[in-house]
């Protein structure tokens, strides 16, 4: 199991826009480089993507929540 | 009747600044705050403070029905807004006139008035006031606007009715491209605005903008002169000065009794700012939007002619006459304020939520920095990233450039990145001490790569 951490802190989003479905679903492939989250910090949207490959496991924190730097924001297993 | 309790509905630098106004008028503070804002310095320096709600501005400071439980918990009488969050929400202001306490600020019918750029340009041209060429009104096809667009003249922007802060802007060359652009532009605003009105106006090409502060309490209005803040990246506000010294005196005469012939018609209660396009080469300026608020920028209006708006605004809130007329207001020197933003300028701005470690604050005559920092404060991450403002006074511009270069260097904010190189970088710039530039000038020239040239060298003089 790995994860993904949050580059910064404020707070996390699983969808592009409320209307939108999350960028990932559990069991769907993900590739080096897919954006799996934004982290708004200071009005500023930031995309999280993925450093590794692997099949998604689920958030790790709810939509909509505060993160700080370095929390655990989804699970990847191989 | 006169307010004795006020309630600062908003966070940061501009709720110390409304504390210390209002203390100043021995009115007591009751002072907002979410959870991530327990240790914020309006918290420390407010008579009492209110938690009403999470971290989240739109589950806390933009939550209507919470605030307006805290402001009556806390038995309030009055209630300011500051800037961003609900100052300009017109059903917030309404809730506060309802619930009988008093909106620092005009009237809810003015806010919803103004908010709406169609209603706001019909007022202005009912006062007199020049604005942009563009349709008189909504429009509802695209076979009309393509009429009032060969009218206007190309370049045309085509705008949302109920938009702001720059959203929804398209900017059509020629007839093919206004065919193609309004259709997504009605669509994009009926999904951010619910509201899918639309109306065009000519693009004014590399414009300066020049604003007017006015104040009025109801019946009289009176100009605090124009400021000029075409330095913008993104369309936010990077420097501001008072007064615009592109300006001939005539057209600086014309251009504020146009904001004060607006500010009366409409019955203008608080302070409050009309935005202007100023084309340089015609010599024409163009109203384009009016900000029912105070700004982040009002300190160097306040530093040229002496008043203090924040205060003047809380009086006339309270029933107050404006406290002096138009001839008692006198511009002295060139004011010039920077924006100091917890952002690496060196890292495309990326924001920079640190920790203040230690911190040395320029003094001096002239010179201040309005600002809600402590040392050992963590700035969290869930809000705006202005920290703070540099606000120097010269004898002229020239002057209060080189005042603003000792305060920058003076100012040390240890443990945060901030926007201090940006400016050290732009008040070294030729262009910039020529008054050269316009809204469109920034941007480029950070795109060249000038700020990483400026460090590279040590930023020059």
């Amino acid at each position: 199991m790995a994860v993904i951490q949050s580059p910064l802190p404020g707070i996390f989003y699983h969808k592009p826009t409320p209307e939108d479905p999350p960028f990932r679903l559990t069991g769907d492939d993900v590739a080096v480089g897919d954006t799996i989250g934004l982290v708004e910090v200071m009005k500023t949207f930031i995309e999280i993507k993925s450093e590794i490959p692997g099949k998604f496991e689920g958030y790790a924190i709810a939509d909509g929540s505060p993160v700080t730097a370095g929390e655990t924001l989804a699970e990847l297993s191989d | 009747m006169t307010i004795e309790r006020l309630f600062i509905a908003n966070r940061g630098e501009i709720a110390v600044r409304i504390i210390r106004a209002a203390r100043d008028l021995g009115i007591t503070t009751i002072q907002a705050y979410s959870v991530a804002d327990a240790d914020m310095l309006a918290v420390k320096l407010a008579d009492e403070a209110v938690c009403v709600g999470p971290a989240a501005s739109k589950d806390s400071y933009l939550n209507i029905e919470r605030i307006m439980n805290a402001i009556q918990a806390t038995s309030a009488d009055a209630v300011h807004p500051g800037y961003g969050f609900l100052a300009e929400n017109p059903k917030f202001a309404r809730a506060v006139e309802e619930a009988g306490i008093r909106f620092v600020g005009p009237s809810a019918a003015t806010i919803e008035r103004m908010g709406d750029k169609v209603a706001a340009r019909q007022a202005a041209e009912a006062a007199g006031v020049p604005v942009v060429p563009g349709s008189n009104g909504r429009i509802e096809t695209v076979d009309e606007a393509a009429v009032i667009a060969a009218e206007v003249g190309y370049p045309v922007m085509i705008k949302a009715a109920a938009g702001g802060g720059g959203r929804g802007i398209r900017v059509a060359e020629d007839e093919e491209q206004l065919r193609n652009l309004a259709p997504q532009a009605r669509a994009e605003a009926e999904a951010a605005f619910g509201d899918g009105g639309l109306y065009l106006e000519r693009a004014v090409r590399s414009p300066r903008h020049i604003e007017v502060q006015i104040l009025g309490d109801g019946t009289n209005a009176v100009h605090c002169y124009e400021r000029e803040c075409s330095l913008q990246r993104r369309r936010q506000k990077v420097w501001e000065e008072a007064g615009a010294d592109c300006l001939d005196e005539e057209t600086r005469d014309s251009l504020c009794a146009s904001a004060v012939a607006l500010a009366r018609s409409v019955g203008y209660r608080g302070a409050g700012t009309l935005e202007y396009l100023y084309d340089e080469a015609s010599n024409e300026f163009f109203f384009i939007e009016m900000n029912t608020r105070i700004q982040v920028e009002h300190p160097i209006s306040e530093m040229i002619t002496g008043v203090d708006l924040v205060q003047e605004m809380i009086k006339v809130a309270g029933g107050a006459p404006l406290s002096m007329s138009q001839d008692q207001i006198t511009r002295t020197g060139h004011a010039i304020e920077v924006r100091i933003n917890a952002e690496d300028p060196m890292l495309q701005f990326m924001p920079w939520p640190g920790k203040l470690e230690t911190m040395t604050i320029p003094e001096g005559e002239g010179i201040r920095f309005d600002h809600f920092l402590y040392e050992g404060y963590q700035i969290p991450p869930f809000y705006d990233s202005l920290l703070g403002k540099v606000i120097v006074h010269g004898v002229d511009r020239a002057d209060a450039i080189n005042k603003l270069k000792g305060a920058l260097n003076d100012l040390e904010l240890v443990g945060l990145k901030t926007t201090i190189p940006l400016h050290l970088a732009l008040a070294d710039d030729p262009e910039v001490q020529a008054g050269n530039f316009h809204t469109q000038w920034l941007e480029p020239w950070l795109a060249a790569g000038n700020l990483a040239a400026a460090a590279t060298t040590g930023g020059g003089s």
